[in-house]
């Protein structure tokens, strides 16, 4: 059963500009979100020149295993929605469907695992505000390296469940075979939103996890 | 009228097209929309002028004895708040933009209509955050949220207002959102970029910058919300946080902000100069490549904010030279629109009286600019009532005078009616003269040391005060004055035809008001944009 | 509308990978300096890669290039002038800035 809606609104003179047209709403959407997490990424960089070397101690504290097994699982998340939007394109229902439970999946996993990792810190005290405690040197600053990982993760994760919620509401209509060759575009917008999510977490595992690594080894 | 004649000339547009509530308040068509924004904004206006209104009655005495300086703290806060972020910012774009951007590219509708419908409900919400706030109490930290007075001192209503804020973000990016697709997609065949009114480079532009600044704001009241609410330090200095950040990250947006504010004016103000002395705009492609200029280069200069913040002399002086830069392109449209009129064949109905108004008092807006973005001299009058009265001459007369201006050319295709010229030339004239009465003893105040946002001043301060508060007072008449005609012209206005004005542009082809899909068949466009040396006629 | 075939993507996630993997093992070296410049120039790479082609930048119009290239632009503008305040303080010898 296709799609009962007509194909093209009443506003679009062709099914080609109506495509066009919501893709490049989606980009333009998405370097909003780019500004979004800009603003955090900025107050980090600022913070991390000027407090010298203190981030190194709250990176440390980080798992660097979940993060990477994470950053792993997203960027198969990718793969098996790139596969999805394909399939979209071509009016493959069944890949269409599969890949996009695949991913939903994948997303759920990275999700989990940062639960459990919320689950740790909160464990160990690290959740900036009144219970945080920290055994070590300069603990406000400390502190502030964890405010920053949890504004950032956090609103990180937020993004991956909306993700997770829209492949929800697009499965069904995938199911039935609303998208095809001439009609894909929701699948499509979709699909630049999750790899911008998989971009951010490009961004954050190094950042967070990874510099000022070297300085604890051996 | 008898009603058989009445029936016989009611053609379907807009408007009649359906009448129950239901219709306007789940409608996509953007006409509509940009009704149910005037409404809004317009409610706005009047609440953020309640304000002002108090405080001009305040600062009549030297003492403070109308109000404490606490109650004195949340009014201007709120006169603030209300005035730029839900009456500056979106009157313009949302009003007459979202009207007319469609019908000047010749589509049936922007590209995302359900998205601009959003747009307004998730602007009125936003809207309900603050007055919640308002009535809660208010807010006592100034427009500008300054930490850690704000995260961390003030008892206020911080959280609820920086949450409308965000909320409004949100708006304001739907709306540049659609625009800019909608000029990049749906422009009608020979439509071609440079063929485009000006009134559309400049809401393009503008698009831009809510696209590219807004983000960032609303993250920046999303982390204050979050410091305060859940005692996270992001910018407390004992958490190794910098207030200074916040500045930065808070006018990286706000900058720009004002030039949200004032590209949509420079727009309307384009259109109204061209069809007022019926001649094209001088200069027409410098004219558009300075809408982006403005737009680009506004985001590069934000730190003319922050001069004595303890921000490092290098960067300062940086953002000075590029301060200096900006007021270029903005002085190349004033000497554009003089040219225009140079030769032209002038004549001085309503809109052009705002427009000439409003070219003489943002050049004075502008100059000041120019010597506040002085390091040297804003040192001397940063905080005083000389910034305040600089950012008035270019949001109210700027940005208010275009508004009006261009409610009053393009009244009669939004609503298909006439409005007496003898009332609106004027409340014109009247709101000229209150305007500078009001502002201008502002500049000397602040040059002689009077610092904004307070409300007891020394005595000698008093007889500019009171010329002030008696310059605001004639602005509000000015200001009631259209409420009423404009209300009276909707129903015993004369009727209005397609393009009463004899004014080129798309939006003059179809009747007023106009049927809802705009245009009867998509319109071909042949010409640039003011082809005012053919005849275009009144018709 | 251009359609990748499947191996494009197959060669880019696998690329994904190995960059994830190095980032992680050359974090653990001691480069100095250069272990943030390592990183952060494989994470460029990385958002390069998905942009290009699990987000078809590669195949689609100049716009959106422009686009993509304007919201990089303008983060780097936030952070390079944010910057050009706390990393000059002090250069003009002003007490206090």
């Amino acid at each position: 059963m296709a799609n009962p809606q007509p194909l093209l609104a009443t506003h679009f003179d062709t099914l080609d500009q109506q495509r066009e047209s919501a893709s490049l709403g989606m980009w333009v959407f998405l370097i909003t979100e780019v500004m979004f997490f800009g603003g955090l990424f900025t107050a980090y960089i600022v913070y991390r020149s000027r407090l010298h070397g203190l981030f190194d101690y709250g990176s440390h504290e980080l798992n660097v295993t979940l993060g990477a097994i994470n950053t792993i699982v997203l960027i198969c998340s990718s793969f098996t929605m790139a596969i999805a939007v394909r399939a979209s394109q071509l009016g493959d229902r069944r890949t269409l469907v599969r890949f996009l439970v695949l991913t939903m999946l994948l997303g759920l996993t990275f999700l989990g695992i940062k639960a459990v990792e919320y689950q740790e810190k909160f464990v160990h005290h690290l959740v900036p505000g009144p219970h945080f405690q920290w055994h070590g040197p300069q603990p406000r600053q400390i502190e502030m390296f964890f405010s920053l990982y949890f504004a950032m993760t956090g609103l990180h994760a937020l993004h991956m469940i909306v993700g997770v919620g829209l492949i929800l509401w697009l499965l069904p209509r995938s199911a039935k075979g609303f998208y095809g060759p001439d009609y894909h575009h929701p699948i499509e917008c979709f699909g630049l939103y999750w790899h911008f999510v998989d971009i951010v977490w490009i961004f954050l595992f190094p950042l967070l996890y990874l510099l000022g690594r070297s300085h604890f080894v051996g | 009228m008898p009603s058989t004649e009445r029936a016989v000339l009611e053609t379907e547009d807009y408007i009649n097209a359906d009448y129950n509530i239901k219709s306007w308040l789940l409608t996509t068509d953007h006409k509509r929309i940009a009704v149910l924004y005037l409404i809004s904004v317009t409610l706005f206006f009047l609440i953020g002028g309640l304000f002002a209104v108090l405080i001009r009655l305040e600062l009549l005495t030297p003492q403070g004895d109308l109000m404490q300086s606490d109650t004195y703290n949340r009014v201007f806060t709120m006169h603030g708040v209300t005035m730029v972020f839900f009456f500056l910012i979106p009157s313009i774009p949302t009003v007459l933009g979202n009207f007319l951007v469609p019908m000047m590219v010749g589509a049936r509708d922007l590209a995302f209509p359900k998205v601009n419908l959003a747009s307004w409900y998730v602007f009125n919400l936003a809207g309900m955050f603050t007055l919640y706030a308002m009535f809660a109490g208010g807010v006592d930290t100034g427009w500008t949220f300054y930490t850690p007075y704000s995260t961390t001192y003030s008892n206020t209503h911080v959280v609820a207002t920086g949450l409308g804020v965000f909320i409004a973000g949100f708006s304001s990016i739907m709306t540049g959102l659609n625009f800019i697709v909608t000029i990049h997609r749906m422009r009608a065949p020979g439509l071609t970029w440079f063929r485009l009114p000006l009134f559309l480079w400049a809401h393009y532009a503008t698009s831009l910058v809510m696209i590219l600044g807004t983000p960032v704001i609303a993250i920046t009241t999303l982390l204050l919300a979050v410091e305060r609410g859940f005692k996270i330090g992001i910018f407390d200095p004992n958490l190794g946080g910098d207030p200074v950040l916040f500045q930065h990250l808070f006018w990286f947006y706000s900058h720009p902000a004002v030039y949200i504010m004032v590209l949509p004016a420079m727009g309307v103000i384009s259109e109204l100069i061209a069809a007022f002395a019926r001649k094209p705009v001088f200069g027409y492609k410098i004219v558009a490549a300075s809408s982006m200029s403005i737009a680009i280069l506004g985001f590069l200069v934000w730190g003319h904010h922050m001069f004595v913040s303890g921000q490092s002399v290098y960067a300062a002086t940086v953002f000075s030279v590029l301060s200096m830069l900006v007021a270029v392109p903005s002085a190349v449209k004033v000497f554009n629109w003089t040219a225009t009129l140079y030769k032209g064949s002038v004549s001085f109905e309503t809109p052009m009286l705002y427009a000439l108004g409003f070219i003489g008092l943002f050049t004075v807006g502008g100059l000041t600019g120019v010597m506040l973005a002085t390091l040297g001299l804003d040192v001397h009058v940063h905080d005083t009532y000389f910034v305040v009265a600089h950012f008035h001459y270019i949001m109210v007369g700027g940005t208010i005078m275009a508004y009006l201006g261009g409610l009053h050319f393009w009244w009669p295709k939004m609503s298909g009616r006439l409005y007496p010229q003898f009332w609106s030339r004027l409340s014109a004239l009247i709101i000229f003269v209150g305007f500078n009465l009001t502002f201008f003893p502002q500049f000397l105040l602040g040059y002689m040391g009077m610092p904004r946002r307070y409300h007891v001043y020394p005595e000698e301060f008093q007889v500019l005060h009171v010329l002030s508060s008696a310059g605001a007072s004639i602005l509000g008449v000015g200001y009631i004055l259209p409420v009423f005609y404009l209300t009276w012209s909707m129903r015993y206005g004369p009727r209005a035809s397609a393009n009463p004005w004899g004014a080129t542009g798309l939006e003059w082809q179809t009747s007023s008001p106009p049927p809802t899909h705009n245009f009867l068949e998509t319109p071909v466009v042949t010409t640039d944009a003011y082809h005012y040396s053919e005849e275009v006629t009144v018709g | 509308m251009h359609i990748s075939p499947l191996r494009v993507y197959a060669l880019v996630f696998a690329a994904l990978l190995v960059g994830t993997l190095t980032t992680v093992a050359v974090a653990f070296q001691h480069l100095g300096p250069f272990n943030d410049i390592v990183a952060l120039t494989i994470a460029v790479t990385k958002m390069t890669l998905v942009v290009l082609f699990f987000m078809h930048a590669k195949y689609s119009t100049r716009l959106t290039k422009i686009v993509v290239a304007s919201g990089f632009a303008w983060l780097l503008f936030l952070i390079a002038f944010t910057l050009s305040d706390y990393l000059t303080r002090g250069w003009l010898g002003v007490p206090g800035k």
